[in-house]
């Protein structure tokens, strides 16, 4: 190995391609989107949607080919995970940076089983694969998403209070309890055929250990999408809450072993935590592109009033506003390298979840304040909702914010680099 | 393929020095840094490792690894162990490396040989100059073109191992073109006068000096490269991303030290690292390091591309030197009353990171 910061030129390609769809199907809707909160980015997910839906596809017919091979008894077929491209994080590092650089509240609204589709492929069996995520292969543009939090559990997600009894006279699980804050709830629930991965106890005394996966599908009774948030940045993702009154789900929707192994600890509430590995790097990644739109448009509107930036010229002859912006440019810079390290870990394999909170520390953080620091640059440009500088800083904020809090993160790093457990580091 | 693996070769490298660092440098660093004089043989053990030769040409018996990024890891490194005796052992390629890079045929057979030898070999270069808001595109001294050659007039400061060093390069603003030049000065030119070591807030140990130009008279051969001359901005890039990484080993060596030192302290009952308000502070340490050093590498890698490196190098040191500041900052306030007290290393880091933005022309790749 050697040390390399080139992106690899299918990468660079499949770049342009996205910087395209960004750009005619994402950025000309941007104002309109964020004016009316709840309207939907059509343009967007009907230019997506082949596209996905054909990955979809592909990764179905792989597993029905293992399927079928594994029935023959043909054991020299490689498993899905082998298969997979080495770069295909930064693949998609790249796509998440572009689409948010597109706009960021829109690229959520992306046509695909999204974090649920992470956990079924994480933890589901090939079965499951392929029953549930069909629906994100063919017909209609179907969403997914995944249902965590709770009004009062936020970063203890331990503390969910959403229960799963099983009725072995109809053998199915039935559900109680309140969801919030869930992306895309209402475009997977209401607005399509789609599902969302519900996390619930299935014992509540047995903390993490109970929490398990469990899969509700579009019309299921007893599963109602009550609120749609109104927000400060990325309105046009949507966020909903999600009433489970008695919700009845086939026996075979929940995902990995609903057996409670208080002995093994935490193992199911440990699979929900390794998907962050994956999700915080990209979470960081669309920061990136968030944060990189607003450095381009102040390096713009630079440009036309003659504001040179001088890269060696000594600091004491710098202009505040020169400093500043380069302070910008280096921001970005630092937490576009975290992240692409935690990246180049996952399609390395290597274990990344300290590299991975890290990144995400430090982009949720930079890109805040460097769309803030956009904002006040530009003076009236940057306030007024004429630009969207204003909305690139309000959409920067929930990076902060979600898949972990800036706090919650710091507190990850904090423990991996001391040794501490949760319990000596509190 | 883009990687942050390091190669083997590198990585031995890496292993080698910080084993050095660790079984030489660190040991000795309070007390050379109290006597304010180098530790000549913890320099020696250094020179042994023959980290200048591997840079230097190989038709000179050097192994011609001229990377940004080798000399990016070795420069952390080095200071990781202490940044005096890193900037002390790297001296000599102040003068040995723009040689290698911009020098002619015969200014390299003259000058390169004498650092593949056994012995510590001093050089150095006169960079810096005093007072506030020096610009290295607008030096004060200058070099004026007199007969068959050029005289050079002005004072440079912070200009390490002056007075024993053979030859200094010296850089001066041609009076004439305006163009910055570098001129190979022998010690024992008239008019090169090597005036009282600089007493400064760190450094201690390294040995600095102002040096003062009246009318010294260089014959044309002294001027590097010759006719063609030196390209200023390559010089300043290699500089940057050379002072970033020393940056990197400084603040790292606080981090790794005040980790350490929080998870022993024990008040109210429990290491005080077990409070948000230290792990918190120390985990931003870690991330600033590592970003940092990301940004260098970076930097490193575009030089080695034969890119231009300026705005990625620029930026880089510039993150660097606030970096090191805030977080050798950090380690003092960790360690409290002990972050205080000369008898622990953290008060040092802090008087030798805040030196970074001064230090132009102190270190080069």
């Amino acid at each position: 190995m050697t040390i390399n910061f080139e992106i690899p030129e299918n990468i660079q390609q499949a770049a342009q391609m996205v910087r395209y769809i960004a750009e005619t199907t994402m950025r000309p809707y941007s104002r309109e989107l964020d004016e009316n909160e709840h309207a939907r980015p059509t343009a967007f997910t009907e230019a997506m949607w082949p596209i996905l839906s054909g990955q979809q596809q592909a990764s179905l017919t792989k597993i029905e080919k293992q399927l079928e091979a594994q029935k023959n008894g043909d054991v020299a077929v490689k498993s899905d995970t082998k298969t997979r491209p080495s770069n295909h994080y930064l693949s998609m590092m790249y796509m998440v940076e572009i689409l948010s650089w597109g706009d960021a509240g829109i690229y959520l609204c992306l046509p695909n089983s999204a974090l649920g589709g992470f956990a079924v492929e994480a933890v589901g069996t090939p079965e499951q694969k392929l029953r549930l995520l069909r629906r994100f292969a063919e017909g209609e543009p179907s969403w997914g998403a995944m249902a965590m939090t709770e009004p009062n559990a936020g970063s203890d997600t331990s503390a969910i209070q959403t229960t799963a009894v099983f009725d072995e006279a109809t053998n199915e699980w039935v559900l109680n309890g309140e969801k919030i804050f869930c992306t895309s709830g209402g475009l997977a629930l209401d607005e399509s055929d789609g599902l969302v991965i519900v996390w619930a106890t299935v014992d509540r005394d047995a903390g993490r250990a109970g929490m398990k996966p469990f899969v509700v599908e579009a019309g299921t009774p007893g599963a109602t999408v009550v609120k749609a948030e109104k927000k400060h940045g990325i309105r046009a993702s949507d966020t909903v809450s999600i009433a489970f009154n008695d919700a009845r789900i086939p026996a075979d929707n929940v995902l990995g072993s609903p057996e409670v192994h208080t002995d093994k600890g935490t193992k199911g509430f440990k699979g929900a935590m390794a998907t962050f590995d994956a999700s915080r790097p990209l979470v960081a990644s669309g920061a990136l592109g968030i944060g990189r739109a607003a450095v381009e448009f102040v390096k713009e509107k630079f440009d036309e009033a003659g504001i040179e930036i001088p890269y060696g010229a000594p600091y004491h002859k710098l202009t505040a506003v020169q400093r500043d912006f380069m302070e910008m440019e280096a921001q970005l810079k630092a937490a576009y390298l975290l992240t692409l390290r935690s990246i180049v870990m996952l399609d390395e394999g290597t274990s990344n979840p300290l590299e991975a909170s890290m990144a995400k520390v430090k982009a949720g953080k930079a890109i805040t304040w460097v769309t803030q620091k956009a904002v006040e640059l530009l003076g009236m440009m940057g306030y007024s909702r004429e630009h969207l500088a204003e909305k690139w800083m309000r959409d920067a904020k929930i990076n902060d914010i979600y898949e972990g809090t800036g706090q919650i993160n710091t507190l990850i790093v904090a423990r991996r680099l001391l040794g501490y457990t949760r319990n000596e580091l509190a | 393929m883009v990687s942050f693996t390091p190669t083997e070769d590198q990585q031995l490298l890496v292993d080698t020095i910080r084993r050095y660092a660790d079984k030489n440098i660190r040991p000795a660093a309070h007390d050379v840094d109290e006597a304010e004089a180098p530790d000549m043989d913890v320099i020696q053990a250094g020179w042994q490792l023959g980290l200048i030769p591997s840079a230097l040409p190989e038709e000179l018996g050097g192994f011609g690894d001229m990377s940004a990024i080798s000399g990016a890891m070795i420069a952390e490194e080095l200071a990781f162990g202490d940044l005096s005796v890193a900037m002390h052992l790297l001296a000599p390629s102040l003068l040995a490396y723009p040689v290698t890079l911009f020098g002619t045929a015969a200014q390299r057979e003259s000058l390169l040989p004498a650092f593949l030898e056994e012995e510590f070999t001093a050089a150095t270069a006169a960079f810096l100059e005093p007072g506030m808001m020096f610009d290295p595109r607008a030096m004060q001294t200058t070099a004026t073109p007199s007969g068959d050659g050029v005289k050079l007039n002005g004072v440079k400061a912070c200009v390490p191992l002056a007075d024993e060093s053979r030859a200094l390069l010296v850089y001066a603003r041609n009076a004439e073109s305006g163009d910055i030049e570098a001129y190979i000065v022998p010690d024992d030119t008239p008019g090169l006068l090597i005036q009282e070591r600089e007493k400064l807030m760190g450094l201690r140990a390294l040995p600095t000096f102002r040096v003062k130009f009246e009318d010294a008279q260089v014959p044309v051969s002294a001027k590097l490269g010759g006719a063609v001359g030196i390209d200023i901005q390559t010089i300043l890039n290699r500089q940057n991303v050379a002072l970033g990484a020393l940056a990197v080993g400084v603040a790292r060596a606080a981090f790794e030290y005040a980790r350490e030192y929080a998870k022993e302290r024990v008040q109210f009952g429990k290491a005080i690292a077990q409070n948000q308000s230290i792990a918190f502070m120390l985990a931003e340490m870690a991330i600033e390091v590592d970003a940092t050093r990301l940004m260098v590498w970076e930097s490193a890698w575009m030089l080695d591309q034969g890119q231009d490196a300026t705005r990625e190098a620029y930026l880089a040191r510039q993150y660097a030197d606030k970096m090191v500041l805030t977080v050798t900052d950090s380690g003092v306030q960790t360690l409290g009353g002990y972050g205080f007290i000369r008898e622990y290393p953290a008060e040092r880091w802090l008087r030798n990171g805040r030196g970074f933005p001064t230090f132009d022309g102190l270190a080069i790749l």
